[in-house]
């Protein structure tokens, strides 16, 4: 029973971290359609926010919350000017993005190489997340239910703002039909800049979270972009919805694995699913009806 | 077909294909030239100047712990060419990137030996750039320095071990913990050729020795996530833990074992791949007092080390440390040297020949090669990660111990190789 309730608590937690990962994607990559191979780097840019945000303030905890916000406004600034530059050109052209910002995010490793080091780089989490609480008799980590936490803050704000404001109603508007919208008056253009900025915000914020569990180094980026998009092909293209449930889903399915299994075996095992998944349902869990006439 | 009905079709295989390419790379085929025909050696030692080759990773995934053999490389260059050169001659660095490719190795290093002319040839730290390098050493007849501890199980006459193999290091940790009467071991390691050969021997080891392993799991390379491998080590009743992991999986490893409430004075973990230059990124906190097994501390007290660790620090500056690979790489270059003077000649056969009992009093103490099988004799040392990041000396071999990288003097590894 124990082994069964830490495993599922594993496996929740490794679904918060996937979707705290791919949640910035399903937005860049789901409602617009851009392979942004530079996800990863901006959630580098957030961890290494955290790192110089604790240069400046000693309070561990105060410079993590000042971290989610000021990583944020780094990661949506980086993905802003990315759009602007670059991605802008490409819509349509979705091989091209992929290889654009695969360049991109080599640029980026590189530039946090250069300006950081190459040797991995610590955070100090702060004294209050610190050890484990005892839930049901299950000593769970302070960081991981700080991590679930955020996870939830996270959709449950973008789920809001996409139902609520009018910037989320044109969001929505653009993912459904972009021509019908842009007919109806709405700027696709600035609609597109703003998702993509709080979509590379959100990967930021991730960052920041992940500098709690692991390394902080320029390859931080690469080790979680591959399971983001993983997480987001599986919810199906278009929906925040699908994320969540195909986050959690692989999180405990990796851990109920891994449990009986070994981690690599649980990797390959998780693979294989999504592959036989997508045979079956190539959209994904969740997917989004187009109005199209085509 | 709507444009992203196509992107539905399109990028479920693209990203696929990206999470093989990416998973694979680092397990690409170890190449080398296989012709065994040993063409006479070009190696100019007529003018007053002799090419040695320095063949590190500067680029790739590798590149942050090489980078750091390459420092000490070329600290070691310069001490040895300001005292009068070897043989009266000066040394001139060839230097190339390896790439973290153990082709790119293998192809480097044909082209320092057969283009460049290199007497010898510095370098190398993964197992599998070793094992790409060393048909193409054979073949040409010509030296490699290898710096790096590693599983031991091979011998070459064209290769010089100078970091330790598995009785200078892994066998030595287990007698710690032997000796601090552990007997329930969790052994952890990332999943590539090294863990994989140590935990045999370890295994092997236990069995003879009554202590009882009570788990083996392996991380993938890059493997972020150790909450499952926590809970079953946490499940084991395990009193001790062998750590193989590497360099990244060992935070996310070590952030786990703290945030869930297990301490080194219960259950202490014995590393063999964090060393000073580790901790830092690791973060002090999450290793204090913390175990691990090498031969070479920055700490280590000897007049020698001393000078050591200030001339590197004066060179690269004062934050940098030593660790035992860029010690290891240190000693290299001065144990080469020490050959080519006592053969007086710059000649692989005759370096060979001289080989036997040339000794160089290095940083760790007194290291001396080994004729036979190409390693050096080094003391193990078992230390405690402190609370300023360094490593502290708890146990000591006392004196050094002879290599033996087949493990023939131990009864109970004789089913391994």
């Amino acid at each position: 029973m124990e082994v069964i309730m830490s495993q599922l608590f594993a496996g929740l937690s490794l679904g918060s971290v996937l979707l705290l990962a791919a949640l910035g994607l399903a937005l860049t990559f789901g409602q617009m359609g851009v392979i942004n191979m530079a996800h990863g780097e901006f959630m580098l840019a957030g961890a290494y926010t955290a790192y110089v945000m604790q240069g400046i303030f000693a309070d561990a905890g105060v410079s993590l919350m000042l971290s989610l916000v000021v990583g944020f406004l780094v990661g949506g600034t980086l993905g802003l000017l990315l759009e602007m530059t670059l991605i802008h050109r490409m819509y349509d052209r979705p091989l091209d993005t992929l290889l654009v910002t695969w360049g991109v995010a080599l640029v980026l490793q590189q530039a946090a190489r250069n300006i950081f080091g190459a040797p991995n780089v610590d955070v100090r989490a702060p004294e209050w997340l610190k050890g484990a609480v005892d839930i049901l008799g299950l000593a769970v980590p302070r960081t991981r239910l700080f991590i679930i936490a955020l996870a939830i803050a996270c959709v449950v704000v973008l789920a809001l703002v996409l139902k609520l404001t009018p910037l989320g109603r044109r969001i929505r508007a653009v993912v459904q039909n972009r021509s019908l919208a842009e007919a109806s008056g709405i700027s696709t253009k600035a609609t597109d800049r703003l998702t993509f900025f709080i979509g590379s915000g959100l990967a930021s914020i991730a960052g920041v979270a992940l500098t709690l569990l692991g390394s902080i180094g320029p390859t931080l980026g690469t080790n979680y972009i591959v399971d983001a998009f993983l997480v987001v092909v599986v919810g199906g293209i278009g929906q925040i919805k699908g994320a969540v449930i195909a986050a959690f889903a692989l999180g405990i399915l990796q851990a109920t694995i891994e449990y009986s299994t070994t981690a690599s075996i649980a990797k390959v095992l998780v693979f294989v699913a999504i592959v036989a998944f997508l045979q079956a349902r190539p959209q994904g869990l969740v997917s989004v009806r187009q109005r199209g006439i085509a | 077909m709507t444009a992203s009905r196509r992107l539905a079709r399109v990028l479920p295989a693209s990203v696929l294909i990206l999470a093989l390419g990416l998973s694979g790379c680092g397990a690409k085929a170890e190449s080398g030239s296989t012709t065994t025909s040993a063409a006479a050696s070009c190696v100019k030692t007529d003018g007053d100047a002799v090419k040695i080759g320095f063949l590190n990773s500067l680029s790739g995934t590798m590149a942050i712990s090489e980078q750091t053999v390459r420092d000490s490389l070329d600290l070691a260059a310069k001490e040895i060419n300001a005292a009068g050169g070897v043989l009266g001659k000066q040394l001139e660095i060839v230097a190339e990137d390896g790439a973290s490719e153990p082709t790119v190795f293998a192809e480097k290093a044909e082209k320092l030996i057969t283009s460049d002319c290199v007497a010898a040839v510095f370098g190398g730290w993964t197992s599998s750039s070793r094992k790409a390098m060393l048909p193409v050493f054979e073949s040409k007849n010509s030296l490699l320095f290898y710096p790096v501890q590693y599983e031991g199980l091979e011998s070459s006459k064209n290769i010089f071990y100078t970091g330790a193999t598995t009785n200078q290091q892994i066998v030595p940790g287990m007698d710690y913990l032997k000796e601090q009467g552990k007997t329930k071991v969790f052994l952890v390691g990332s999943d590539y050729v090294f863990p994989q050969t140590a935990n045999k021997i370890i295994n092997a080891y236990a069995e003879a020795n009554g202590i009882e392993i009570v788990g083996e799991e392996y991380a993938p390379m890059g493997h972020t996530d150790f909450s499952t491998i926590v809970n079953k080590l946490k499940a084991s009743g395990a009193d001790a833990v062998f750590n193989t992991l590497n360099g990244d999986s060992n935070v996310a490893f070590f952030k786990e074992y703290k945030n869930v409430g297990l301490a080194p004075d219960t259950l202490p973990v014995v590393s063999v791949s964090i060393a000073e230059e580790e901790v830092g990124g690791i973060g002090v906190d999450n290793v204090e007092g913390q175990l691990t097994a090498w031969n070479y501390y920055q700490t280590i007290d000897t007049p020698v080390n001393a000078t050591f660790v200030e001339a590197f620090k004066a060179e690269y500056g004062a934050d940098r440390v030593t660790s035992d690979p860029m010690e290891a790489a240190y000693a290299s270059l001065y144990l080469w040297k020490n050959m080519v003077e006592k053969a007086e000649s710059f000649d692989v056969a005759d370096i060979q020949g001289a080989a036997d009992g040339v000794s160089f009093d290095a940083p760790e103490g007194t290291v001396t090669i080994n004729g036979d099988n190409h390693h050096i004799a080094k003391t193990a040392l078992i230390g405690e990660i402190g609370p300023d990041g360094l490593i502290h000396t708890v146990w000591s071999s006392g004196e050094p111990i002879e290599p033996d990288p087949f493990l023939t003097g131990y009864e109970w590894a004789a089913g391994l190789s």
